[in-house]
């Protein structure tokens, strides 16, 4: 079996309105995140990925699946939808325990996979209370559990930390994390970017129905030539190696750190510009502690690429 | 060539998983049945199937029951099983629970669960009408039986005998055998239109309308009709007098079983157009 999930050229229309447009993709095991404004084709490549709804154009597979093959794909397939609505008059024990059922297994080993969900997202008691008492980050809690409950190899959260307080979301990130230590797929929209950018393997980044970038968060963000890149050197004479840096011609913007113990530095050649660096700290005039990128996470990429309201800076 | 290929066919379906459909097919019918009967939802649908079973035990404590009232009582209880019952009673009820299956999951913005499992979306769909199809004949089957049984034992003897040694029982049979066939027969009409239309009503009092005027219909057209085939099936004929002339047409005989097995085979070919549907359908709450 295939071990990706792959789009080909795939695009979604709703009537005349665009959803997604030629999108392809190969998406490896790992967590990857979906990254894009409101409206910018997120959930609809999630709801595509699931055959919730139908490509216009285009060919999609999950594992070697097509969303069409029920069966098999949601025997795999876990998916957190941002649906905050449940069926009627259900407990959360329930709930957990209809879906498993439906996948043909026997009532004791239900009982267990419902039991082991619940504790794994730590609803407690909760879970005999019906769902409609729920706050948001309950329901959201026993949404997770529903998804991971069969032991899926994909799963699929549309903004799975919404509601949730940042306890809760420190521990779902953790899971997250563990499920992908275990091989399996994560994909994630989030715009809780700052969370998921330290998890996440690989960025997905959408507006307006297009796929605007693709892969690792350093790759993309070495892509992004257009946009000089901030560079956070710590050291004892952070003003001296602005100054030297400037001399040099090898920077375009320069900012002292709050603590006076480093300087953000922006270039446009980055690998010119470590090559530079090497060179001062080889002559001793300044003694560098620390060097780190400062605009390589998926929030400065967003915003590069594409802008704090949905149009590029 | 053809047979090959039929045999081919044949070993394709033979190799299916059907005993894993049918489980599925039974947890999800027993899911829906703990959300059609147990609801506060559905308890419009008790009164509207009990509403003539407290009338008649009005009747029964009321009233005398002089023996010779007992064939007025009988065409009475005919009138009201094919004018209350299938006109009125089942058309709603079964409206109310079956556009609620798929329809009303999709406005309470719950359906994607069912579509997010293991489980063919035709599995789905027909679990679902037989879990609509259960909760119809179980509250609209019972309510008949009882209306038939306090309609009859406050003759006494002369009932039981009526029943027991008389036409009673067959009646009775002809009378949920009706039941059976409406609550499928509707049903099935109704959950094609509630996935056809955002709001199904307007469409059902289009096929209420059409059921009124069918039996003034070509025999053809009489053929596209839940009401016209029960009609043949009713073991009383109940007089078409005043307001009911309106309601009871008489139109040429038709032999009951093909009465029975023509409307199965309506049944059958809505029911493969909703597989069709399902197949098809596309989550868009929005648009809800």
């Amino acid at each position: 079996m295939n071990d990706r999930i792959i789009f080909e050229d795939v695009s979604k229309f709703y009537g005349e309105v665009l959803g997604v447009n030629r999108i392809s993709l190969s998406i490896p095991p790992g967590i990857t995140t979906l990254v894009g404004p409101n409206g910018s084709g997120k959930t609809t490549i999630m709801n595509l990925m699931t055959g919730l709804v139908q490509p216009s154009n285009g060919h999609i597979s999950v594992l070697g699946l097509a969303p069409s093959d029920q069966l098999e794909l949601f025997s795999i397939l876990g998916y957190c939808t941002q649906f905050d609505f449940f069926p009627r008059g259900l407990t959360g024990w329930q709930f957990v325990l209809d879906g498993l059922m439906l996948h043909g297994m026997e009532e004791a080993m239900a009982v267990d996979l419902a039991q082991q969900a619940i504790e794994r997202v730590q609803l407690g008691d909760a879970a005999w209370r019906k769902i409609a008492g729920y706050s948001k980050g309950m329901r959201q809690k026993i949404r997770l559990a529903q998804a991971i409950a069969h032991h899926p190899r994909v799963l699929v959260l549309d903004e799975p930390l919404n509601g949730l307080d940042p306890m809760a979301r420190a521990e779902s990130i953790a899971l997250f994390e563990e499920l992908s230590r275990q091989g399996m797929h994560v994909l994630i929209s989030s715009h809780i970017l700052d969370e998921v950018d330290r998890i996440s393997d690989r960025v997905i980044l959408i507006t307006g129905g297009y796929l605007i970038a693709e892969g690792n968060i350093h790759q993309v963000r070495q892509e992004v030539h257009e946009k000089p890149m901030q560079v956070l050197i710590r050291c004892d004479r952070p003003e001296v190696l602005a100054s030297k840096m400037f001399a040099i011609n090898h920077c375009v913007e320069a900012r002292l750190h709050a603590d006076g113990k480093g300087v953000f530095l922006r270039t446009a050649d980055i690998d010119q510009f470590y090559s530079m660096l090497n060179g001062i700290a080889a002559d001793g005039l300044v003694k560098i502690d620390a060097v780190a990128p400062a605009d390589d996470d998926a929030n400065a990429i967003y915003e590069y690429l594409i802008g704090k309201d949905g149009s590029p800076s | 060539m053809t047979k090959m290929r039929l045999a081919d066919r044949a070993r394709e379906i033979a190799k299916q998983p059907w005993g894993l459909w049918w489980m599925q097919a039974q947890r999800l019918t027993r899911i829906e049945l703990r959300r059609n009967l147990f609801s506060w939802k559905a308890t419009w649908i008790y009164c509207l199937a009990f509403l003539p079973t407290a009338i008649m035990l009005i009747h029964l404590l009321a009233d005398k029951h002089p023996s010779f009232q007992m064939s007025e009582d009988t065409n009475i209880l005919a009138g009201i099983v094919q004018l209350y019952y299938i006109r009125l009673g089942v058309f709603f009820g079964c409206l109310g629970i079956f556009s609620r299956l798929i329809r009303g999951e999709m406005i309470e913005r719950s359906l994607h669960f069912y579509l997010l499992s293991p489980v063919r979306r035709e599995v789905l769909l027909l679990a679902k009408f037989a879990a609509g199809s259960i909760s119809a004949v179980f509250l609209f089957g019972s309510a008949v039986a009882a209306d038939f049984a306090l309609m009859y034992v406050g003759f006494g003897a002369a009932g039981r005998d009526y029943i027991f040694n008389g036409p009673g029982m067959g009646q009775l049979e002809a009378y949920l055998l009706i039941i059976v066939l409406a609550c499928l027969g509707y049903g099935a009409v109704f959950l094609l239109l509630s996935m056809m239309f955002r709001n199904p009503t307007p469409a059902a009092m289009l096929v209420l309308g059409w059921e009124t005027i069918n039996p003034v219909l070509p025999s053809l057209l009489q053929k596209i009709s839940v009401a016209s085939y029960l009609r043949h099936l009713m073991p009383v004929t109940v007089g078409a007098e005043g307001i009911f002339a309106l309601l009871t047409v008489e139109t040429e005989a038709v032999p009951r079983w093909v009465a029975t097995a023509g409307l199965l085979g309506l049944i059958a070919v809505v029911l493969t157009y909703s597989c069709y549907r399902i197949r098809t359908l596309e989550i868009r709450y929005s648009t809800e």
